[in-house]
């Protein structure tokens, strides 16, 4: 090729690891290095080594001296994914005077060691991708990274613990955030509940001074009913537009006395903070701690939207506050990092009608019991039957429905056990009933959780470890007349019973949220399968995302309870800080360049940014691509029939030399038959 | 010239595209998760399957591939907006092509597969892998070898 003949001849290094077992196992890595030092000086290796840990410092070490000794101009590293420990090589290079662009990464380990058993296809496999490797690394260019400035404020999207945490933690460090909440006050679930595991304080008590915080604070904007429209930009900085929707009360004159849901004549029935066991009036604060203290009209109840009289709350606010004219406002505000912190659904029992939820009125669901045992909840906490009167006798608590469940959702829903234990405490307590809970394994593995558990069998709950088949009314015996009868298999006396009782509780499953989907294109991040956000590592980088500036936090990444909610929304916050800290962040120089020389000036390319990247000058009819707003993606190098235009990092020339070494195998062999 | 030995079973060799978001991380978590898969597949990472130019399908049928893999976010996810209609666009085009020049178009694959998706990417490999060997080598092997292919293919 010409491009080889203008190119000096580069010296490549290949380093081939072991990865302990991991690689070796399968791979002949000893073979393969020494294949690569052989068979591949044509392509430019000087040197070809194997090490047991690439990665460790020694490992790091080797490379390193080689570049010295051997004087290496690229440097092929054949280990585990480049998502994993790309950077850690590239660093390497550039602790040697390396440009650490001048490192490729080729992973035999996901693609090849973890995935084969054949031992010697795995080694020719190798051999080819570490082939591909070093005809790619020779058209590497150095590059140096770009450069963008942070913007200080972040955005925060959910009000609830995770939420609250992460916005306390960054705007006591002194810099602003955006607190965006769906709903018309911050809380989340956790506002919702009487008592906390496994001590067993008061959920109000500990949660409403965080709320009063976050309202108070000066570096917070506190934004509810508001939601999230578009995101616009790219880490350091966003732009998000958000609407208000209207409240019909103007927060300037609101002093939230009152008296106007006092007065409001509609009662309505309040489906989301008291999850339809409770009433609230048509204009209301979900709760009476509600951050901000302002209330809100909905509109579709309001009688004066309705039938366009009324107004009783007009009337009677002393300050002139309600304002039934107003209208949603777009919010566009700039910020450098957004965390997501939004939360989840409750599994709507429903979808297991042997359950009878919906059809039996007093199977209750985990949410309603919460709502039920709550002091401020629409029975001030008396623990009672649908009638609203009859304490319970027996109560049935059944664990993991639609958690660990085939049909509905294969994970551990993490917090049902020792929600369940709390719930079966709470009826001891309050009632004297004889509680069962009906689960498949106890799972009680965080600080003084099994301590809990244990007091639980010491108080006399009885314990059934088996799945509860059914949920009748259908007696079959005069002692089951007027009951609810549990069938479940007892797996520890392998012996089907039907437990006749008053109340059973189902401990339902946490969901991602309905529109979670959408929520992660929004942002442009990714879900899993199941529906949760998916986190940059699972292990090492559990709060941040694919997505350079989006981070996660609490349950949306995954199930989990409130101390872990808490830990994950300061974690997100240590990290943004961190960024904001930094004031500017390096970005990967992955981006496309147009050569004006070449340009035609067709504009095919113009259309096709999705980033609108691409400026067309009319003076010199050339199309012109902004660094800061090219995103790296390459379709535009595709797409242009004057190949124009070239992508750092993803060159024609870098990719069709790979595919050349990919294939350098196949190419020898045939020309082995021809001779 | 297709000698099947007695012994060997024909194993093709394929050259993929993956975007870096979706479907390389699909191959990842195939890897995390030790799901088995055919070797034959080789892998290019792109930023994103609209980076594919469709040159580089006829270079690496040039160069010796039996088939091609392209593989991208699914519709709707890509992480740049929608590039990936470009893909898939682009697919169509080649696939076209591929007809024309008398390879057939089941040589070329098109799977979308997120990064939850490991099983999918593996049991979909495996799968091409199985549907390539069943339509035997190509025998496409490199430019000058161009009129052999008139000779060899057409005919059959």
């Amino acid at each position: 090729m010409s491009a080889e003949e203008k190119k000096p001849q580069e010296r490549v290094g290949v380093y081939v690891c072991h990865c302990g077992t991991n690689i070796a196992g399968v791979v002949n890595v000893e073979d393969v290095s020494t294949w690569a030092g052989e068979k591949l000086k044509d392509q430019g290796v000087v040197v070809s080594r194997d090490y047991k840990f690439m990665c460790s410092s020694l490992g790091q070490e080797l490379i390193q001296n080689d570049i010295k000794e051997f004087g290496l101009t690229r440097v092929v590293v054949a280990a585990c994914s480049p998502h994993l420990h790309e950077q850690t090589f590239r660093t390497a290079c550039k602790g040697a005077d390396l440009n650490p662009y001048l490192c490729e990464l080729v992973s035999i380990r996901e693609q090849v060691s973890w995935v084969h058993t054949d031992k010697d296809a795995a080694t020719e496999k190798s051999k080819a991708i570490i082939s591909g490797g070093v005809s790619r690394v020779v058209h590497h260019e150095p590059l140096e990274p770009l450069y963008v400035s942070i913007h200080p404020a972040t955005l925060i999207v959910g009000g609830g613990i995770a939420g609250i945490q992460a916005a306390l933690e960054i705007a006591d460090a002194g810099y602003p955030v955006y607190l965006v909440e769906r709903e018309p006050s911050i809380g989340g679930h956790m506002a919702q509940f009487d008592k906390t595991f496994p001590t067993l304080d008061c959920s109000a008590c500990i949660l409403t001074p965080k709320m009063v915080q976050v309202g108070n604070h000066p570096n917070i904007t506190l934004l509810t009913y508001s939601e999230v429209e578009k995101v616009d930009g790219f880490v350091g900085n966003f732009v998000v537009s958000i609407r208000k929707r209207a409240r019909s009360v103007n927060e300037a004159d609101c002093t939230g006395c009152g008296i106007c849901w006092e007065k409001c004549p509609k009662k309505v029935i309040d489906d989301k903070f008291e999850v339809g066991i409770g009433y609230r009036k048509a204009v209301y604060t979900p709760f009476p701690q509600a951050v901000p203290k302002y209330p809100v009209i909905d509109r579709e109840n309001c009688i004066y939207y309705e039938k366009g009289t009324c107004k009783a709350c007009e009337k009677f606010c002393p300050t002139g506050a309600i304002n039934f004219a107003q209208e949603d406002e777009i919010m566009n505000v700039e910020v450098g990092n957004i965390i997501l912190a939004t939360g989840w659904d409750l599994f709507d029992a429903r979808r297991i009608p042997n359950y009878g939820y919906g059809r039996l009125p007093n199977v209750f669901t985990s949410m309603e019991f919460e709502r039920l045992s709550n002091a401020a909840g629409p029975t001030g906490g008396q623990i009672v039957l649908r009638d609203g009167k009859t304490v319970p006798k027996s109560v049935a608590i059944i664990h993991c429905v639609g958690s660990r469940d085939k049909n509905y959702n294969n994970y551990c829903s993490s917090i049902c056990c020792m929600q369940s234990l709390k719930f079966a405490h709470l009826v001891h307590e309050r009632t004297g009933a004889t509680v069962y809970n009906c689960y498949i394994d106890i799972r009680t593995p965080a600080k003084a959780y099994d301590e809990f558990y244990q007091r639980l069998i010491e108080e006399g709950t009885l314990f059934i470890r088996g799945k509860v088949a059914e949920v009748t009314d259908a007696a079959l015996s005069p002692a089951e007349e007027g009951k609810l009868v549990i069938q479940v298999e007892d797996t520890l006396i392998g012996k089907q019973r039907r437990i006749p009782v008053d109340m059973v509780v189902l401990s339902a499953a946490l969901e991602p949220r309905a529109d979670s989907k959408e929520v992660a294109k929004r942002f442009g991040i990714s879900c899993s399968a199941d529906g949760w956000f998916i986190e940059k590592h699972p292990k090492l980088d559990p709060v941040a995302t694919m997505t350079e500036g989006i981070y996660i936090a609490g349950v949306v990444q995954g199930p989990k309870d409130i101390p872990a909610s808490v830990v994950q929304g300061a974690a997100a916050a240590a990290r943004v800080l961190g960024k904001i800290q930094q004031k500017e962040i390096a970005l990967e120089p992955v981006r496309a360049t147009v050569n004006e020389e070449q340009c035609s000036g067709c504009r095919i390319c113009n259309d096709l940014c999705p980033f609108s990247a691409i400026l067309f000058h009319e003076d010199k009819m050339v199309s012109e691509i902004n660094p800061a707003l090219c995103q790296g993606c390459g379709t535009c190098v595709a797409a242009c029939p004057a190949g124009a235009i070239s992508g750092t990092g993803f060159s024609n020339e870098q990719i069709l030399s790979q595919i050349d070494g990919l294939l350098f195998l196949n190419i020898k062999s045939k020309e082995a038959v021809k001779a | 010239m297709t000698e099947t030995t007695e012994k060997k079973p024909f194993e093709p060799t394929i050259i993929g595209f993956t975007c870096n978001w979706c479907s390389y991380r699909a191959a990842d978590m195939a890897g995390i998760s030790r799901m088995k898969y055919a070797h034959n597949v080789r892998l290019i990472r792109l930023m994103c399957s609209g980076r594919l130019d469709p040159t580089f399908i006829f270079k690496a049928f040039a160069g010796g591939a039996d088939a091609v893999l392209i593989s991208g976010c699914h519709p709707g996810d890509c992480h740049y907006v929608n590039q990936n209609y470009k893909a898939l666009r682009r697919f169509h085009l080649v696939t076209r092509v591929l007809e024309q020049l008398g390879i057939a178009p089941a040589r070329l694959k098109l799977l979308w597969a997120s990064a939850a998706e490991g099983a999918i990417f593996a049991s979909e490999v495996t799968k091409f892998v199985e549907d390539v060997r069943a339509l035997g080598p190509l025998n496409w092997n490199g430019a000058e070898a161009l009129p052999e292919i008139e000779k060899e293919e057409v005919p059959a």
